[in-house]
This record gives C-alpha cells, structure tokens and sequence, in this order.
C-alpha cells in the first residue's frame, strides 16, 4: 500500500509546460514526439469513431428504419456515415424527426436562423417557419408552451439556449412535465417533449454559460436526462429522447459541439436511454463520468499508465498497470445502477467525476447507493472528481474543472488506499 | 419604506373612475315573448360588459326553456357537489388540499354552454365542476377527491388533478396552466382545427410572470387562445386591490383586446363565451376575458374566508347576488317553470350527488401497486423505484 499521492504545485507547472509545449509543436508542424509521449485528447480520442466501419459498429446501436418483427439485422451494406461534429450530429437528429414526424415543431430562443450553436441551422428553411420558429426569450413560458403542445400528442423539440437558463423554466418541467402523466393517472403526459440545451463549461463560459445544472433534477420522477459525448451518441441519444414517450432534457456538453468529431451514420438510428456504456474493460477501479469529463478521464488514464516525467514520481509503478474500466452514464435520470454496481463489485473502487460542483452533485446520489449496494466489496472509499463548491468562475475556471491532473490524483489515492 | 407605507395609508381607497361592471345575478330581461319550445331573446343589463381595445359583445342573448332549465340544474348539481366536497373534508374523509366554488357556478356553467365540446379548457385548482362539465363524473371527482380507484386520475391526483379528454385540468401551480394553455392553442392551430382554448386563472395568478410570457407569444403567434381571469376579488387571503396596481384584468394583455363580463350572471357569461370564442376561431389572435365573480367560501379549506373580509360582505352577496337564485328568478319571471319545478329540480340534483357520494365512498383505495405506475411510460422506466422504507424497492 502507499500513501496517498498529491501532486504538488511544482510538478503541475511543469506539466501545463509540457502541454504548451505540445500545442505549440502542433501548430509549428514538428513532428518530435514529447518527452513524455503524446497524450490523447479530444483530437485524438479513441473513443471518438473516424471510420465508417466503426461508426456503423457502435455498440447499441440500433437501426429506427428497419422492420424490428424480425430479427435485428447487421447487415450493414448500403450503410453511409458523414464526418460531423456534435452540432451537427444534433440538427441531423432533429432533421430526421421533422421529415418523419409530421407533428414535430422545434422553437426556442433564436433557432429559426441556426440557434447559437448552429444546432438548428438551416432547419426553418428546410422545414418552414410554422415548424422550425423563434420564442421570445421567455423560458418558463417556452417550457409550459411546450407541455401544452406535447399534451396534445405533438412532438416538441424546445431549446433553451443555455442549461444555465433552465432555472426559470424549472417549475414548469419539475412540477408540471414530470408529473403530469402521474397525477393524471396516466391520461394525460408531457411525453412528447423535449428540452435541448447546450451544457458544461467551454473555456470562457463564466458564472452564467458553464454550469451543469443535472444535479438538479435528480429528484423528478418522471423526467429523463441525458447528456452525450460525440456525434453519434448525440445523434442516436436525441432521437431516442425525442421519441421516449416520457420528457426528456437533453444536455449537450457545449464545448464538444465543434471539437469532437466522427463519422455518423446518416442513417436513422436510435442509442438507448437508462444504459450506461463501458468504455474500456477493467477489474481494479471503475471511473465514472459523463460528458465533456470522459476525454479528461481518457488523458487520464494514459497518464496512469504511462506518466509523462513531471507527475511520474507520483503515481507508483505498481499501479500503472492497473485495469481501469472507464463508463460513460450517459442517461443521468434514472441513471444505470445495475451497470455501475455491477462494475464496482467487480473492481472494489470508484471514481466519479462531473463537472457540476460536489455538493448536491449527481455524484453524492452515486456514492450513497453504490456503497450501499457494494459495500461489502469496496477496497477504498468512493471518490468524487468535481467542481468546486463555488460558481464557475470565469477566470479560474481551468482549476474549477475537474481535469485529467485531478482525476489520476484521485485514481492513484484510491488505488493505493 | 416604513414612511412610504404611512404615506400610502392616509390616501383615500382607490375609487373606481370608470363605470363598474354591475355583478348582479338577476337584471337581465326579456326581449321577446318566450315560446316555450323555440328559441327566443333576452337582453341583459347594459352594464353586463365592458371592453378594452375592442368592441363589448351584444346584449342580446338567444336563450331556450330546455337551456334556461338545463343551466339551473347544472348550477345546482354543481353547487350541491362542492357543499358534498365540504362536508366530506370536515369529516375527515378527503386529505390533502380542496378549493371549492360555491358561488362562482355561473363560470364554469357558462363557458361550457358557449363553448363547442372540442374546445379545450384548462384552469387552476378550483376545478371540480369544469371537470364534470367537461365529460367527468361527480362520482369521479368526488371518488378522485377521496382518493379512490373510481377518482377520475384513478385515485393518485386528488384534487387539483382532475383531467377528461377535452379539459387540461386541474393544476396546483398558481399562473403554471397560462403557457400550458397557450401550447394548447398552438397544437390546435398547428393542426388547423377551428377551436378555441380557454386558460382559466385567478386574479391572484394574474401576477404571476409566466402568464405575461403566456399573452405575449399568443398574440405574437395570433394563438386562438382566450385568457380567462376568474376575478373573485381574492387572491388567497389578499384582496385584489392589495395585491394589483391594475385590477382591470382585462386591460392588462397590452396589444391584446379583453372583455370584461359580468360573472355572476350566467348569461352574460355564456354570451361572452360565446363572443370570444368567435374573435379566436376567426383569427383575431387571443383576447383578454375577465368575470367579476366571487366566491362564498374560503381559499381553501383551511382558510375560513372571513378574516379578510367582513361577514357582512358575504352574506350581501349570498343574498342579492347569488348566481343560482338570480336564474331561477329569470325562470320564474318568464313563465318557463314555477317555483315547485325549481324546488323538484334541487332535490333531483342533490338525490344525484348523494348516489354519487355513496358511489365513490364504496369504491376502493388505489393498490399498492398503482404507486409505481404512471410515474414513466410503461416499458420505459427505470428497472427499478425505491419506495418508503429500506426493504420496498420495486422492479419493474
């Protein structure tokens, strides 16, 4: 056993030295490898799929435009993927919806010229200004108008611009959205609704464009919550979410919008809701994320195994070999308990990490139930990687979120509890 | 604000400079000599409406015996209806939250004789009776009051959550149904069908934001949405006059015209209905409808209703104004019925609500199993719900 390791200040400012070192060899064109070998990020994510053949292999992927009587199909000729990035994996989604569901309206603040992400680009031309329109800036309202229409057995799609807008428009999916079916004894639901929204910090956010409000919600039987991490799981997760029969929130990690990129089917498919999907196989310590936080966990674990020369005097040698078993959550509400419990009475350790601030996180929900429900099988206590306990502040933001530095300092300490 | 307040208490009480609308139960007459099977036209006091930014609907009103009659029973039952609600919560029978509206029967009994039975209605908590009229049951109202399997949620909304395929409910959130309606609205134009939504609040909701952000995409959106203020001239505990810099609710829409009505009138309401409904199924856009009503009991159970106001306040309105007194006065007048008919038509409604009183007592408890339906889709949840203690958790 070692002691718990921490990286000191010293060995961090090396490190940010080596990572600019690193980014100003890729602009300058050398080719040199760095002292401590590359590390991957989101331009180099393995997770992130760069061929058709891959792309049309994505686990649980499963084909909406096929007769589902018979057996699934994996016949996969004739099949085309496009390269796009997360906002445009979202508009093909919502394209998708609109050609086949004549009943699909999306509205929110600014979407008929492409929203300010460029989600909805081009929809209002495609599909007319009756079904692709601008809201006021009126978000409590955009959610109640929302309920009324999918009561009516329509399907609506609203954005509200930012998750950190989402505030005002909280009664209304809380107390209306979710509960409408229950309260109704089933007549009535807002099933056919679905909120985007665009959520996580992007680098220059400050307190109002970063937050990541799914903690939340967590209590709204009801309500569904999903939050991807790449086109095609954008893709296949929205249009699952938008054809749930139950309201959804869909968060989209906005700094991924551009800079995750894949080849996805253009075809129509749909990702399931309420799975957890494991990312690499492991048996001594499952890390959990979701969202933007996976690519900080995949640099993470290369840092584990092969630790560039500022940090490698922290992490032991003994546990660079260690098997991590990475899992995206994906569906936040209701969140996968037999996966992650699974996995954990497995590997004995978890570490969870989101970028939404400890108290009141989704990880706290985590924790108590992992532990309770492994508790016999837990070699150290659960871990949690996140935000700080206070807004996210727009000059520090690089320490408020919970970065790959972090989360191998918290893997090694649970490794070597 | 301690000086702003003294400043504000020796101002003299806001005088009405406008001519009021006149809220009595029984001034309207008749214009043509009833014949007894056909239609036939009354006219109502000239101070039944007022209007703002558009013109008053017409005084004249087409009535029918069978309607006149139809009306009476309907205020009846739906009066005799909540006095059952009120003694089955005094005696303990019905938990949790109830908002009756015992005097404000001319309302809901209007609208639904000036609406068409594919117009969409959605209001507040004080919903029992448009729950009835919109195609529920008393049994299923009383029976969803009490929480039991013939309640028309099947026993897991109680009040406040009463829902038939045309009435949107029942909703506990003060000003929440406003946008709910006003989507409504837009499903039903999106669709292209000629019907109206009615969005029902109270004076008090009206100050809510959300119904702001609700009048402004409708009339944005030239939705046929009609936003109806119940004015009982309290919101809860506060007088509208304490709670409103603007207590003529039907001027507050900005660009959008409202009608004032006189809502313990039952005809005057039911031609106001019938008025806005033809503005938005013409594609006026929305308009403003506000009835001056009042309400003989309190907010709620729980609130006696008379510390804020004087018992003497009360009894006046019971007394000069009642909404059900005021038609059987009409009735009487105009030779449609005597008073023993009137008399008969009350034992009918309340024999009607006693049977269904009985019928809804006899009916069971939800099952245990009924707390995790409804909650997701089904086939969509969660594998599993934790429930109230350590050892009930339930997999789906």
């Amino acid at each position: 056993m070692f002691a718990p390791s921490k990286l000191t200040q010293a060995s961090r400012r090396q490190l940010a030295l080596l990572q600019a070192a690193r980014r100003w060899e890729s602009t300058s064109g050398t080719k040199a490898p760095p002292a401590g070998g590359h590390l991957p990020s989101i331009a180099t994510s393995a997770f992130l799929r760069q061929t058709r053949d891959s792309s049309l292999r994505t686990p649980g992927l499963r084909w909406a435009d096929e007769d589902h009587a018979g057996p699934p199909s994996n016949a996969l000729g004739g099949r085309e993927t496009r390269k796009m990035n997360l906002y445009q994996a979202v508009r093909d989604a919502m394209s998708i919806a609109l050609t086949k569901d004549d009943s699909a309206i999306v509205f929110g603040e600014d979407v008929a010229f492409g929203g300010v992400f460029r989600c909805t680009m081009g929809l209002a031309e495609e599909f007319g200004r009756e079904r692709v329109f601008n809201t006021p800036l009126t978000e409590q309202g955009i959610a109640g108008f929302g309920i009324g229409v999918a009561s009516m057995g329509q399907t609506a799609i609203a954005e509200i611009q930012f998750a950190d807008y989402i505030y005002p428009a909280f009664d209304q999916l809380v107390n209306e959205a979710a509960k409408f079916r229950f309260r109704s004894g089933g007549q009535y639901s807002a099933g056919g609704l679905t909120v985007r929204c665009p959520t996580m910090s992007v680098g220059h956010g400050g307190l109002y464009h970063s937050q990541s409000p799914e903690g939340y919600f967590m209590g709204a039987a009801g309500l569904k919550l999903v939050i991807p991490r790449s086109p095609i799981q954008a893709k296949g997760l929205l249009l699952s979410a938008i054809r749930d029969p139950n309201p959804v929130i869909f968060m989209e990690p906005k700094i991924l919008y551009r800079s995750s990129v894949e080849q996805v089917p253009i075809d129509d498919f749909e990702i399931p809701l309420g799975r957890a999907e494991t990312l690499t196989q492991g048996s001594d310590l499952t890390l959990l994320t979701w969202g933007t936080p996976i690519y900080h966990c995949e640099t993470a674990l290369h840092m584990l195994a092969n630790p560039p020369a500022p940090v490698a005097k922290h992490v032991p040698e003994s546990l660079r070999k260690a098997k991590i078993e990475l899992i995206d959550l994906r569906t936040i509400l209701p969140w996968d308990v037999e996966t992650v419990a699974e996995s954990v009475n497995r590997t004995g350790r978890l570490v969870i990490v989101h970028e939404a601030s400890k108290t009141g996180g989704v990880g706290g929900e985590i924790s108590a139930e992992i532990q309770k429900r492994c508790f016999l099988k837990l070699d150290a206590p659960v871990k949690r990687v996140t935000g700080w306990d206070t807004p996210v502040p727009m000059q520090y933001e690089k320490f408020y979120i919970p970065d790959a530095l972090r989360i191998l300092d918290a893997m090694v300490e649970t490794l070597s509890y | 604000m301690a000086s702003l307040a003294r400043i504000r208490s020796t101002l003299p009480r806001r005088v009405p400079l406008a001519r009021a609308v006149q809220t009595s139960a029984d001034s309207t007459k008749l214009a043509q000599d009833p014949s007894h099977s056909e239609p036939f036209t009354v006219r109502l006091h000239e101070d039944s409406f007022r209007a703002y930014k558009t013109e008053p609907p017409s005084l004249d009103v087409e009535v029918t015996k069978e309607g006149l009659l139809g009306m009476y029973k309907d205020m009846t039952t739906m009066r005799r209806m909540e006095q059952a609600a009120d003694a089955m919560y005094k005696q303990k029978l019905i938990r949790g939250f109830c908002h009756l509206a015992i005097g404000q029967e001319a309302v809901s009994v209007g609208l639904e004789r000036g609406i068409t039975a594919e117009d969409k209605v959605i209001t507040a908590y004080r919903c029992h009776p448009f729950a009835v009229l919109r195609g529920g049951t008393i049994a299923g109202v009383l029976g969803e009051l009490l929480g039991r399997q013939i309640g028309m949620s099947n026993g897991k909304g109680g009040s406040m959550h009463i829902f038939t395929p045309t009435f949107f409910g029942g909703n506990g959130i003060v000003g929440a149904q406003v946008p709910v309606g006003a989507g409504l609205a837009f499903a039903q134009k999106y669709l292209e069908k000629p019907l109206a939504t009615y969005a029902l609040y109270g004076d008090g909701a009206s100050n809510q934001g959300q119904v702001f952000e609700a009048y402004n995409m409708a009339k944005l959106w030239n939705l046929p949405c009609v936003f109806v203020c119940e004015n009982n001239k309290y919101g809860m505990g506060t007088s509208a006059e304490r709670s409103s810099s603007n207590t003529e609710y039907f001027t507050r829409g900005d660009k959008i015209p409202g009608i004032q009505a006189n809502g313990m009138d039952v005809l005057a309401v039911m031609k106001a209905v019938q008025h806005t409904r033809e503005w938005v199924t013409s594609g006026n856009g929305p308009i403003l409808l506000e009835f001056v009503t009042y309400r003989y009991g309190g907010h709620s159970m729980s609130d006696p209703g008379t510390t804020y106001r004087t018992r003497d306040e009360i009894q006046k309105m019971r007394s000069t104004q009642d909404t059900i007194r005021g038609l059987g006065r009409y009735i009487e007048e105009w030779g449609l019925a005597t008073e023993e008919d009137l008399k008969k038509i009350d034992k009918e409604a309340k024999a009607v609500v006693d049977a269904a009183v009985e019928e809804a007592k006899a009916s069971p408890e939800p099952l245990e199993k009924d707390l995790w339906t409804d909650i997701y889709y089904k086939g969509t949840e969660p594998p599993f719900m934790r429930g109230r203690e350590r050892e009930e958790i339930h997999h789906y």
